[in-house]
């Protein structure tokens, strides 16, 4: 009994190193260039989409870009910001387009 | 009982609606009124307006202040526009390579003839617009195109539209369902929100003419047009109509379409239209 009870504190001591030891790994890894390819190729699909409906916008152009830059120069982390930053607004001129499909009519002089 | 007469009658029905709704944009086919359109477009800005005579909306913002009004007129003593009307009249008479000239591909020689445009060319099943027109007769002629909005293409519109001057509008939107498919298309596009500020056309060009944005003062839809192109302040030179169009895409954050895209003819189309019967007055200049 004496055993177990000495055994609980140092098992809880180890599963809490290595949860805290994964955890800090994960939250410090250095994005690569797969994850910047994957942001990047997310990021271009839905400004493909949006230029489809006839409504991509300057800003997600220019994030694409500096997306692209940052990786060129091995800033995998920027580079990968930026690139969800780029998806975040194509997707929002796809939202935006979708409403207009109908939205515009409310707008007409009658 | 035969059945076959009214099967083909009603496949030959269900064709028709369905070339119908493919041309049309949904759910336009029962509403197009180009005519109504722009009765309530004249009549929207006469009463937002009411001190001013129609013909004066085609000075844009230069009628919708006194003081404004005052500098266009002794602006007026020496346009600035004056450089490029010189130029595109020598341009415009100067023979191409193979003898012809512009005059050989529009109607009267191409002088006076700026209200027409643009046209609906059935044949083609597109709208025309002067800009358009011009290239095709260079490319005719074995000359490579002008550029859409940069100097040259400027100043043979302006040349062109001076020998029109104070002619109507006359655009014609045939009852044709491509033609009303162009005009309903073109609207769309006039009041559709884009870009990243999320204005239309309309934003400013309706719902606030006469307001401030910035330092510029928003300029009506109605006329808007009929003193194209424009010699710019703010941009230190003449303008066509498809450079004010990427511009003012470009102004709003919004990737602006190739000059010359269906989408811009088919909105030069619908703004001429709705200005029908106002002057030409172009050359212009504008803040």
């Amino acid at each position: 009994m004496k055993m177990i009870s000495r055994r609980i504190p140092i098992l809880a001591l180890a599963a809490a190193f290595v949860l805290l030891a994964t955890t800090s790994t994960s939250l410090l890894a250095a994005a690569s260039e797969a994850d910047f390819n994957a942001a990047y190729a997310e990021a271009e699909a839905a400004n493909k989409q949006a230029g489809a409906q006839r409504d991509q916008w300057t800003t997600t152009a220019a994030t694409l870009a500096n997306a692209k830059k940052a990786a060129e120069s091995g800033n995998f982390d920027s580079a990968v910001a930026e690139a969800r930053e780029a998806e975040a607004l194509a997707k929002a001129s796809v939202f935006q387009a979708t409403h207009e499909k109908d939205a515009w009519k409310a707008a007409v002089i009658r | 009982m035969n059945l076959r007469p009214a099967i083909r009658l009603a496949s030959a029905a269900f064709g028709l609606a369905t070339l119908l709704s493919a041309a049309l944009p949904a759910g336009a086919a029962d509403s197009v009124d180009p005519a109504a359109d722009a009765k309530a477009f004249q009549n929207y800005f006469t009463t937002k307006f009411p001190k001013l005579k129609p013909a004066d909306f085609v000075n844009g913002p230069y009628s919708l202040n006194e003081d404004m009004h005052r500098q266009w007129v002794e602006k007026e003593e020496f346009p600035p526009y004056e450089f490029s009307l010189e130029m595109g009249k020598e341009m415009f008479a100067k023979p191409f390579r193979n003898g012809k000239s512009y005059a050989d591909c529009f109607d009267n020689g191409g002088i006076g003839v700026r209200q027409n445009y643009p046209y609906f060319d059935e044949r083609e099943g597109k709208v025309i617009t002067l800009e358009l027109a011009l290239n095709r007769c260079r490319e005719a002629n074995g000359e490579a195109p002008l550029s859409y909005v940069k100097d040259e293409m400027a100043a043979l519109t302006a040349y062109m539209a001076f020998t029109s001057r104070g002619k109507p509008f006359d655009i014609k939107v045939p009852n044709d369902p491509r033609a009303l498919a162009a005009f309903e298309n073109g609207k769309e596009y006039f009041y559709t929100r884009r870009g990243q500020l999320n204005f239309s056309c309309a934003s400013c060009h309706v719902q606030n003419p006469g307001e401030r944005i910035r330092a510029e003062t928003l300029a009506p839809a109605l006329g808007i047009l009929n003193a194209m192109p424009i010699y710019r302040s703010a941009w230190g030179g003449m303008g066509t109509i498809s450079r004010r169009f990427t511009s003012c895409n470009s102004q709003i954050r919004g990737v602006p379409l190739e000059p010359q895209s269906d989408e811009y003819r088919d909105l030069e189309y619908y703004l001429s239209y709705v200005s029908n019967g106002l002057p030409i007055s172009g050359p212009g200049a504008r803040p």
